[in-house]
């Protein structure tokens, strides 16, 4: 039967195997025109978790709103006064994320594990600020089945911790495959081609989305339990 | 500028190749083999609960040895029956109807029928399939957990899922490790949702344009888009039910509730919430258990119709349209259930509207039969039987729409019927289609005619003698999860519609293990299957049975034409593949 | 194979409406007088529904029979036909859209009308597995009730507070349901526990009992006799035997039931 192939080649524009504009490409920047544009593999699959975790907080909120509604038995507590320090250490985690992003961007591998380091560290630094404002809650007697606004406050919290903690090992991972010179996973389609410096800007890259998004995230919830209060 | 013309290599070793293997075609399969050894299971649970129905008295000291709880005294207790009830809607519904005809094919196929040499993300790809086992084997635990399996129904309406033990048996462990199972398995398939977005949205072939993928290719797509928005959901719903079980919340338990003298210590919740959270991701996910079965009938009706699909644009429309409007229809599962009488009005309008594209994937169906030449051969008969399905399972939609029929029909075999044949039944023979239609690509062997027509006529007649009557079970007023009807007076007549549906069940599931028969024995004895034995035009029939590792290998496919070019006139052939050079049909 | 397929489309399909028209198996006989508005649209739907079933079965088979391999040539070749296509999403959307507007107004006109003041109210709250029954008695108020004060032992089923005058003269019952013929009935329906669903298919009533809620539904019953209240809502074990009796009499015997009931 006649049937036309074609051979795979580093030439192909479109994303088939993962090679679409090399490893040279400058964030933001786009596809280098001509054939129909796609987005990046590994950005479109980070926005699409981002769009299914997204869709877990909404069903979260409208729990939260509709059994506000109910009233009766609500009562708002105050916020312990900790969460602004932790909000402002996760603010200061995205800008260092972004940091490192740009520095492998820039194939500077030695400055970015410096800044993806110092975004580990205000991580865990998250983390265990938001124990202690559990902790602090506790000491007042507010636990998870006090009340319904503490109920609400420990899963929110909680199941946004849970995804920070996956987000921290996301970024370790680059930092261990430099230290190991380990070859690493081939992650996405076509990755297994690509070298280990492009392939970590590239995981960097996602994870960098990631922790933007929780960072809005936590500022979204910071408002949704204590904008009232 | 980095040029990749990469070979991938096959792994070597037993373990990566066919245990932690990242290729989509392997993962496939082991969702294929997840699916049957779950479709066995709830079948048996099945059994169970036909022979509860047929002999509500009858004692079974056989039985009584195996499961000395699930019949103490002889006959069935009415808790082993919910029990059964309540695992086989779940298994079912998730690890059967999920699994197999998305999780399954669409691994196996989506990146073939694209051009793909992989899907987005492999690794990825291996985890979501070993969620999905996790969450199977949670489940399984929850079966045999001490205290019994749950008995809250597949749709675990709270307060009896969350108060506990003190509710009934099963509600303890079982029905913890119910929700745990569940919330793993939307992990799972999340996972698995967006991979086949990202794969379908980014890895098409040279030429793959939308408007030339496979219907089958549409319909894993949308469903995916469905997934990947309504598990979610299910997981806040899942999460907010195990802290009200195990963290003392009160999400979904109001205050004031006394069961069996004993005053409950939760205040403030709403049941309705639940049922909100729960039909919220619930009604989306019966399109995601058929949407896959419309695309295999699309493909298989066409091809051995040996004529175009019957208005491929507004096929692709229709699935869209459905599984958009399906986000907005959930609270048609909720019109006896005290919400606003408004709303229900709402949802009876939107519930009636996505009845419209689904008439127009029927008439199309029928528009591509028409002036075909057809070839009967097993994955046709089944893909003609799910046309049929289709129409008597979608039909008595029109009804359960309307709230003020509900009033009478609401929570009634009528229900049971509805839903088995649509997204039950009908859904089943699309996998079946698809079983027989790319078995011989997925293992390179035919499977035999003979036993698979046996197979289809048992199914055919058997799923229409057990899920006819039920509309007459539910039209005389039946409730459904009742353990027996001879408690009524009024139900009492129903009796030998029961037995009826009992023995037609039986003999349907005997015919299953011809199936079982057929598919093992030609795994290893079947025919060699060539490259195409089907004169099918979509990409996966230009590659070897089975496939290599990479699929296309060095070479990638360039794609010309729509996947339904056949019959054209003035053609040698019958048919045109989507790889063959361009002609003004395009 | 597509002589037999076809045929079994047709028969399976000819079977089927000759035992909806026959009625073998039908609703039980109407005795309430919202419930003819409800029958009269599930049969109109029914009918519309039994015709697109058994056309397109017939079509179906008729297709399969009719295009069957055979001969030479090749199937026909065309991808589309705009005209039908609209023509049939048009017919289908006015048939479904008429439907969904002729169901709500029957909806409407059933959950929307408030019960006139004089209608009786029966009390009548759920439980694992049982109906309790309240009449309010003739100073027409219910006695109020504490969760904490139950105790099915003692037959306080609802937790009565006793130290509520209002409670002394309300009718409790369980499992029977006693209400005049041709008079509007309120229920107003509670559960104790979990969800249950009050349904009395000779009425057209159903109505779920939800937790931490009271939801009212209203009937009222054209024919004296003996009925059956079903739950409908999954409710644990013994779900299938939670059986009520309901009563239908004249108001005479209705208010002799009253005072046997109310001197026990």
């Amino acid at each position: 039967m006649a049937t036309t192939v074609a051979p795979r080649s580093g030439k192909r524009e479109d994303g088939a195997n993962g090679s679409r504009n090399g490893g040279d490409r400058r964030g933001g920047n786009g596809g280098s025109g001509g054939l129909p544009q796609r987005p990046q593999t590994h950005r479109l699959g980070m926005l699409l978790a981002l769009a299914g975790i997204a869709m877990l907080f909404i069903a979260l909120t409208s729990a939260y709103v509709v059994r506000q509604g109910l009233g009766g038995d609500w009562t708002p507590m105050a916020m312990p006064r900790i969460l602004l320090w932790n909000t402002a250490i996760l603010l200061a985690s995205s800008f260092t994320v972004e940091k490192a992003r740009r520095a492998l961007l820039a194939r500077t591998e030695g400055e970015a594990l410096r800044w993806l380091l110092l975004t580990l560290a205000l991580g865990v630094a998250f983390l265990g600020g938001q124990l202690a404002a559990w902790r602090t809650l506790s000491a007042r007697g507010l636990f998870l089945d006090t009340s319904p606004h503490s109920s609400f406050f420990y899963v929110l919290s909680g199941v946004h911790g849970v995804h920070v903690a996956g987000g921290l090992l996301a970024l370790a991972f680059p930092i261990w495959s430099v230290w190991s010179a380990a070859p690493g996973v081939a992650s996405f389609a076509g990755s297994a081609g690509l070298p280990a410096q492009v392939r970590r800007a590239r995981w960097v890259e996602a994870a960098a989305l990631y922790w933007h998004f929780m960072d809005g995230l936590w500022i979204y919830l910071l408002v949704l339990l204590f904008a009232r209060s | 500028m980095a040029a990749h013309a990469t070979v991938i290599e096959a792994p070597k070793g037993f373990v990566r190749k066919y245990i932690f293997s990242t290729d989509h075609k392997v993962i496939g399969i082991q969702y294929l083999f997840l699916a049957m050894f779950s479709v066995l299971v709830g079948m048996t649970l099945s059994v169970f609960m036909r022979l509860r129905l047929a002999w509500p008295a009858e004692k079974w000291p056989a039985l009584q040895q195996l499961f000395p709880e699930g019949f103490a005294g002889g006959p069935m207790t009415p808790e082993f029956y919910l029990s059964m009830m309540t695992m086989h809607g779940t298994i079912m519904v998730f690890f059967v109807l999920t699994t197999a005809p998305l999780s399954a094919f669409g691994n196996y196929f989506l990146p073939i029928q694209i051009g793909a040499r992989d899907m987005a993300f492999p690794v990825l790809n291996m985890l979501s399939f070993w969620v999905t086992l996790a969450a199977l084997l949670v489940m399984m635990a929850a079966l045999f957990a001490t205290g019994g399996a749950p008995i809250a129904g597949w749709t675990a309406y709270a307060p009896l899922s969350a108060i506990g033990e003190v509710a009934g048996p099963g509600l303890g462990l079982g029905q913890t490790l119910w929700v745990i199972s569940i919330a793993i398995f939307c992990v799972a398939s999340l996972l698995t949702s967006l991979n086949f977005l990202a794969t379908t949205i980014n890895l098409r072939a040279r030429g793959m344009s939308l408007m030339r993928m496979p219907l089958t290719v549409w319909a894993w797509f949308t469903t995916a888009i469905l997934a990947l928005l309504a598990f979610p959901v299910l997981l806040a719903g899942g999460i907010l039910l195990l802290l009200d079980r195990v963290g003392g919340t009160s999400f979904f338990i109001p205050g004031g509730l006394v069961v069996s003298d004993q005053l409950i210590p939760h205040q403030g919740g709403s049941p309705l919430l639940w049922q909100h959270l729960f039909w919220f991701f619930g009604h989306p996910e019966v399109y995601i258990a058929i949407l896959p079965g419309m695309g295999i009938t699309s493909h298989i009706l066409s091809t051995f119709a040996r004529k175009p699909v019957f208005a491929y644009k507004a096929m692709v429309g229709a699935i869209f349209a459905i599984g958009f409007i399906s986000y907005v229809v959930w609270g048609h599962h909720m019109f006896m259930s005290g919400m606003s009488p408004f709303s229900s009005m709402a949802f009876s309008i939107t519930t009636l509207a996505v009845g419209v594209p689904s008439a127009i994937k029927t008439f199309n169906w029928l528009a591509t039969l028409w002036g075909g030449k057809i070839r009967f051969t097993t994955p046709m008969l089944f893909a003609l039987g799910f046309v049929s399905l289709f129409v008597t399972g979608g039909i008595t939609g029109l009804l359960l729409a309307q709230p003020a029929i509900d009033i009478f029909l609401h929570d009634t075999y009528f229900v049971v019927a509805h839903f088995h044949l649509i997204m039950g039944v009908a859904a089943i023979f699309g996998i079946f289609a698809g079983i027989y239609y790319w078995f011989p690509k997925m293992f390179g062997r035919m499977m035999r005619e003979g036993p698979g027509k046996v197979h289809f006529w048992l199914t055919l007649v058997g799923v229409y003698a057990i899920f006819m009557p039920m509309h007459f079970l539910g039209i005389a007023g039946a409730p459904r999860r009742y353990a027996e009807l001879t408690e009524f007076q009024y139900l009492k007549p129903l009796e030998s519609l029961q037995l009826f549906i009992t023995v037609a069940a039986f003999l349907t599931i005997a015919g299953q293990f011809i199936f079982l028969f057929n598919f093992f024995v030609s795994l290893f004895r079947g025919k060699r299957a060539g490259v195409n034995p089907w004169e099918s035009t979509s990409l996966e029939w230009i590659i070897p049975s089975p496939p290599p590792h990479d699929n296309f290998g060095e070479t990638e496919p360039v794609v010309h034409h729509g996947p339904y070019e056949y019959s054209p006139p003035g053609e040698p052939k019958d048919y045109i593949m989507q790889t063959e050079p361009a002609r003004q049909t395009a | 194979m597509a002589f037999s397929l076809g045929v079994f489309f047709w028969l399976m399909a000819i079977i089927t409406v000759a035992i909806f028209l026959g009625r073998v198996w039908w609703m039980p006989e109407l005795a309430s007088v919202h419930g003819a508005a409800i029958d009269q649209q599930l049969i109109l739907t029914l009918a519309i529904a039994g015709i697109a079933f058994f056309l397109a079965q017939l079509g179906l088979g008729y297709l399969i029979w009719r295009y069957r391999g055979r001969g030479e040539g090749r199937a026909d070749y065309w991808h589309e036909n705009p005209k039908m296509e609209v023509g049939w999403t048009v017919a289908t959307a006015v048939v479904f859209l008429g439907l969904a507007i002729q169901g709500n107004r029957i909806w409407t006109q059933y959950v929307l009308a408030a019960p006139p003041a004089d209608a009786l109210t029966v009390e009548v709250t759920g439980q694992q597995f049982a109906w309790n029954v309240r009449y309010a008695g003739p100073d027409g108020r219910f006695g109020r009730t504490d969760p904490r004060l139950i105790r099915d032992a003692d037959a306080n089923f609802l937790g009565l507070d006793p130290k509520d005058p209002a409670g002394n003269d309300d009718i409790m019952t369980q499992n029977i349901m006693a209400v005049p013929v041709n008079r509007p009935v309120r229920v107003l329906l509670k559960t104790k526990d979990v969800t249950h669903s009050f349904f009395v298919p000779q009425f057209r009533v159903k109505q779920d009992a939800v937790p931490g809620l009271a939801i009212t539904t209203h009937f009222t019953a054209t024919k004296t006799g003996e009925y059956e209240i079903a739950c409908a809502e999954l409710c644990g074990m013994q779900h299938y035997k939670m059986r009520g009796r309901l009563l239908v009499m004249t108001d005479a015997e209705y208010q002799a039931w009253l005072k046997q009931r109310a001197s026990l």
